[in-house]
């Protein structure tokens, strides 16, 4: 089974969660951090892994012995990334989404296949992280290539705590797509109410089944609480704010071992998951 | 070296607070610069997960829909089901179901690829409502400020959108200042927030993965030639680490602008729909206006030697 833990605004505590979780995890599992522009739950797990592979995006360059300047591939183009005009062709491969588009339409065989780095893919058989070339925008394709990875180099049969990037748009959508499971981490202020419902509208399309951890239950108000309670959102954890496993986690410190207390909180709140999942795999 | 004013026209300013890693406190101390910096235009940028308008509860003025790029879009009875679209989608985002094309609206880029080759032109090209962007009033001045439809895309388009109104609306108010909410990590809406910018406020809290985190937005703002500062957040949760930061900041040529406690005002705050600057004259507080007068002398230097590229 795969488990997104996610979150709308960043820093409510999804790596601090993910790294508990898989420390308590009863069965053999993997972790992938999936927040490629930052990821940090390899601080947390270990020493810096081991980097499998770079990850590239194919965009055109233009050869100009044989373009013959017709104009379809920058009228096709929808992202400004080849320009042709008046005689003169010029491509910004750092525009370039890497639909192909333009390789297919050219009809002089003038575009050819250069690569751009989008950044790199790090690991072991437990382990999988992305990290974005600082500089690049596009996060999305390197997270659909770590998850492919994650196919080929996972045991099959091993259950997935994935830590998802913060937000709602597409880097986040395309981390918890296709998943089992998608625990929200949030926390109990203004902001962390406003971020967990639009989270949870953005991600309720995919049918995926979700529940809510409050990080620092006791700081701020009530908002979330009343939110989760109106809309069936299910509390699955709270974990209660601490200064001294706030402290633990600075120094890079699984929070799950921090005390028997937060060890035991998060096995329980692992087991409630797993029993979730399983439920619905069986039904 | 002292330039001379050479011109009238104002010189307007666009500070950008960032952090790389999120939740540590951007928005909070946007909002006390806001009050702070009085009269300037405020911006969210994080227009995926707003929240600075939590704070500052802006009357909205106007309300305009963010309509950008495309999706496509089968006809299911003109599909012939051939599969050519399929097989050259790049973002796995159609299928095929009872032999008719499917196409998944999360996945697709919009790149126009399936709608140019199909061969019974059977998938049409909309446009992509994606999201609703506002002017408003502030208590703390005018704002510009926007809401992307959850899940959407185009975060950075409407990004851009945003920074070229705030500069119409700060040459029309009058405004030397543009300050900006931006969004976390370093990807497309970051770096759409970041180029051009005359000051990036990074602001970061002594923990492993903030460090982390701190060094790949630096680098980024180097990457744009963005001149940066740092503030640490949280700083006596982890005073060694604190230090560290500030050591590394120095390395990279960052300045460090002050650091502000841990402390649970910045909640109470927030509850309170409150500035932390607002809300009294403590340590925060008083750590927030030196934090800012710092900002206002980096700013002035910079008037007088231009460091990096400034786009106007």
């Amino acid at each position: 089974m795969k488990i997104a833990v996610a979150s709308g605004k960043g820093g409510t505590g999804k790596t601090t969660v993910a790294s508990s979780l898989f420390s308590v995890w009863p069965e053999l599992a993997a972790a992938m951090d999936l927040d490629v522009e930052e990821p940090n739950l390899h601080i947390f797990l270990g020493p810096d892994p081991r980097r499998l592979r770079t990850v590239w995006l194919e965009v055109p360059e233009l050869d100009e012995e044989r373009c013959t300047y017709c104009g379809l591939c920058s009228e096709l183009c929808q992202f400004k990334a080849i320009s042709i005009f008046d005689g003169v062709g010029m491509t910004f491969p750092e525009m370039c989404h890497g639909c192909g588009g333009c390789f297919e339409i050219c009809p002089a065989d003038a575009l050819k296949v250069k690569r751009r780095e989008i950044g790199s893919i790090h690991g072991n058989q437990r382990f999988l992280m992305g990290r974005l070339r600082v500089g690049e925008a596009m996060s999305p394709p390197l997270i659909r290539a770590v998850r492919r990875e994650a196919e080929q180099i996972f045991d099959p049969g091993m259950d997935i705590i994935m830590d998802a990037p913060p937000g709602v748009s597409c880097p986040a959508a395309a981390a918890v797509r296709d998943t089992d499971f998608i625990l929200l981490v949030a926390e109990p202020t203004p902001f962390g109410c406003h971020d967990l419902k639009l989270a949870h509208q953005a991600f309720r399309p995919f049918g995926i089944p979700m529940g809510v951890a409050v990080n620092r239950a006791g700081i701020g108000d009530d908002s979330i609480y009343s939110y989760c309670s109106g809309t069936g959102l299910e509390i699955m954890a709270e974990i209660p704010f601490d200064r001294a496993a706030a402290e633990a986690y600075s120094s890079g410190q699984i929070v799950a071992r921090f005390s028997e207390k937060m060890r035991s909180l998060f096995r329980v709140l692992a087991d409630s998951i797993r029993r979730k999942v399983l439920q619905r795999q069986e039904g | 070296m002292v330039s001379l004013e050479t011109s009238k026209a104002i010189a307007m300013q666009e500070i950008l607070i960032i952090s790389g890693k999120g939740g540590t406190g951007k928005t909070s101390v946007t909002a006390a610069f806001a009050h702070l910096a009085a009269g300037a235009v405020i911006c969210d940028l994080d227009v995926d997960a707003p929240d600075l308008h939590l704070i500052l509860d802006p009357a909205i003025k106007s309300s305009h829909d963010f309509i950008s790029g495309n999706l496509a879009r089968v006809a299911p009875d003109k599909c012939d089901g051939c599969g050519k679209c399929a097989e050259l989608c790049r973002f796995q985002a159609i299928t095929l179901k009872d032999a008719k094309a499917v196409v998944d609206e999360f996945n697709c880029e919009g790149c126009k690829v399936c709608v140019t080759f199909c061969p019974t032109r059977a998938i049409d090209f909309p446009d992509n409502f994606c999201g609703r962007w506002y002017i408003s009033d502030s208590r703390f001045g005018p704002m510009v400020h926007a809401q992307l439809f959850p899940g959407e895309e185009n975060s950075g388009r409407l990004v851009a959108l945003l920074r070229q109104e705030a500069k119409k609306l700060a040459e029309s108010n009058q405004a030397e200042i543009i300050l900006s909410d931006g969004p976390p990590g370093i990807g497309c809406p970051v770096i759409s927030s970041l180029s051009g910018s005359s000051l990036a406020v990074i602001v970061t809290e002594p923990t492993q993965s903030a460090i982390h985190d701190l060094e790949r937005v630096a680098r980024l703002c180097s990457h744009f030639s963005v001149p940066a500062c740092v503030l640490v957040n949280k700083a006596d949760l982890n005073q060694p680490l604190a230090e560290d930061i500030e050591r590394r900041a120095g390395q990279q040529g960052l300045v460090s602008i002050g650091r502000l406690p841990f402390d649970q005002i910045f909640v109470q705050a927030v509850v309170a729909g409150k500035a932390v600057t607002e809300i009294g004259d403590d340590r925060s507080a008083s750590a927030l206006r030196k934090a800012w007068q710092k900002i206002e002398s980096i700013l002035n230097n910079g008037k007088t030697q231009p460091k990096g590229e400034t786009k106007k």
